[in-house]
């Protein structure tokens, strides 16, 4: 095990389809990296394959030994409170120290005692992410963990895990599709096209980042067309 | 003015919200034995007026019955005799059904071993079982507590796999990346989301459990409510045979009660739609 990640010759297929193709990626120990492509690209499949879920990936995996996901839906237990869903794993004795300390990150400290059903989509969210942290993770993924939120939330979660990754440094790979969002977030935007990775972008922007920068409208030109959208709509 | 109007309607609202759980909930209570109360009432009435054939009595005569055989402790007696056949029969069966549920449940292997021979039995009817079991088990006690053991293994049986198959599998897929180990996963995750499906499972079971209880107290029994039942019907003593009946109800009634206590207690976290 190491403190970075290294992914060899990844593959996957289902059926004939051909999903993941010799994948190489390697992330740096604290390196935030963006994972972008379109609707069925295989983003997700190779973030699945990485953390171990998906016993018919193939190739090698090198990745540190502790690492936490956090998935579109928030996926906390219904029946157990938001406190035992932030410690679900772990063992030992001061767990609820542990789930509240993660639990004030996130700002929900006082909802430790409350069933995940009583709280909103973002707040949900936040205790998935309180969950990962508590971890310690050496490697943090993000599988489009926004993508269900709406726009105002959205820039609120995000600018948390950017101040979160910035304490922790914990190395990141989120998947998205959002540019703006890969943009915002990532040191490297990579993107994943017929089932290799096709481009990777260098992000040289100060943090923390400015949606109008000169670079940041420049970039985000590059990996629309990578995703070969035309700009002229977005732009408006 | 307008914030004049609209402040009692807020408070209204308000009040609504806040209203005392235990005034509420005494009046849901008074509400539940409404139907209970219509049904008394209308058997008294057609009774007393015969419209329910000239021998059926009066729940008034019912009573008077009833308090004849609790004085002589002959009723008493006989309920615990058939609640203890009861329990151990509950006993036997519910730990049967649970236990062939998660096997079945949780691996697949248990599922193709244990759930056709289950699906087959759970076809038989008690009432034809009856004389097998008491060939096969003599005619005392062990016959009844094993008829009342096998029929109620089935419908806890049948939702305990149907609440486990019912688990969200991402839910299971997050817990396993957080660590969760196998047993863990049963105890944190399988079983509370399969729980409310078990717990329907439950009361069914319960159910049958008293269904079959009449059916086992029969035939060869000295003592429990069918012995009751069928003296009374031996010497035409109708209001006693209505006496047992009101006694099945309020025993039923009472298991059901202890479930609903349990769901409530087990199930606080639930979200579902309550009714309006």
């Amino acid at each position: 095990m190491t403190n970075s990640v290294q992914v060899r010759r990844a593959g996957r297929h289902f059926k004939d389809h051909v999903v993941l193709k010799d994948v190489d990626l390697d992330i740096a120990p604290g390196e935030f990296v963006a994972l972008i492509g379109q609707s069925g690209s295989g983003k997700s499949t190779l973030l699945r394959a990485i953390a171990g879920l998906d016993p018919e990936a193939t190739g090698d995996y090198a990745k540190p030994d502790r690492h936490a996901i956090v998935f579109q839906e928030h996926r906390l237990l219904p029946w157990s409170r938001v406190w035992r869903n932030v410690t679900l794993g772990l063992t030992g004795t001061d767990l609820r120290q542990r789930a509240l300390r993660a639990l004030s990150e996130v700002g929900l400290t006082a909802h430790a005692d409350a069933y995940p059903g009583t709280l909103s989509g973002g707040e949900s969210q936040r205790v998935a992410l309180a969950r990962a942290l508590v971890r310690t993770p050496g490697l943090l993924l993000l599988d489009e963990p926004f993508g269900a939120l709406d726009a105002l939330t959205r820039l609120k979660a995000q600018a948390l895990v950017a101040q979160l990754w910035a304490e922790h440094q914990p190395a990141v790979l989120l998947v998205t599709h959002d540019v703006e969002e890969a943009l915002l977030l990532a040191d490297r935007v990579l993107l994943l096209a017929d089932g290799h990775i096709a481009e990777s972008y260098d992000v040289d922007l100060p943090r923390p980042r400015q949606i109008g920068h000169p670079r940041f409208v420049a970039l985000r030109r590059q990996l629309l067309a990578g995703l070969g959208v035309a700009e002229t709509e977005e732009e408006l | 003015m307008v914030s004049h109007t609209l402040e009692p309607v807020a408070a209204a609202a308000e009040a609504k919200v806040a209203a005392p759980p235990v005034a509420y909930r005494l009046a849901r209570r008074t509400r539940k034995l409404i139907g209970l109360a219509v049904l008394l009432v209308g058997w008294q009435i057609l009774a007393s007026h015969g419209e329910l054939g000239s021998q059926t009595p009066t729940p008034g005569e019912v009573a008077v019955a009833a308090w004849e055989l609790i004085r002589s402790g002959v009723l008493q007696e006989n309920i615990a005799v058939s609640v203890v056949r009861v329990a151990k029969g509950l006993a036997i069966g519910l730990t049967a059904g649970l236990g062939l549920g998660l096997l079945a449940g949780f691996s697949k292997l248990g599922e193709d071993i244990v759930d056709a021979p289950v699906q087959a039995l759970r076809m038989l009817p008690a009432v034809a079982l009856a004389p097998i079991f008491l060939i096969w088990f003599g005619l005392g006690d062990l016959s009844k507590v094993a008829l009342i053991s096998f029929a109620p293994m089935f419908p806890l049986y049948l939702n305990v796999l149907a609440g486990i198959r019912g688990v969200d599998d991402r839910l299971v897929e997050s817990a396993r990346s957080c660590g969760v180990g196998t047993w863990g996963l049963i105890r944190r995750v399988i079983l509370p989301g399969a729980l409310p499906q078990i717990l329907v499972g439950l009361r069914q079971s319960l159910g049958v459990a008293w269904i079959v209880l009449v059916v086992a107290e029969q035939t060869a029994t000295t003592s429990g409510l069918g012995v009751i039942i069928n003296d009374a019907k031996e010497f035409l003593q109708i209001d006693v045979m209505f006496v047992v009946v009101v006694v099945y109800a309020l025993l039923g009634l009472g298991t059901d009660a202890l479930v609903r206590l349990l769901e409530r207690r087990l199930l606080s976290w639930r979200r579902g739609y309550a009714g309006v």
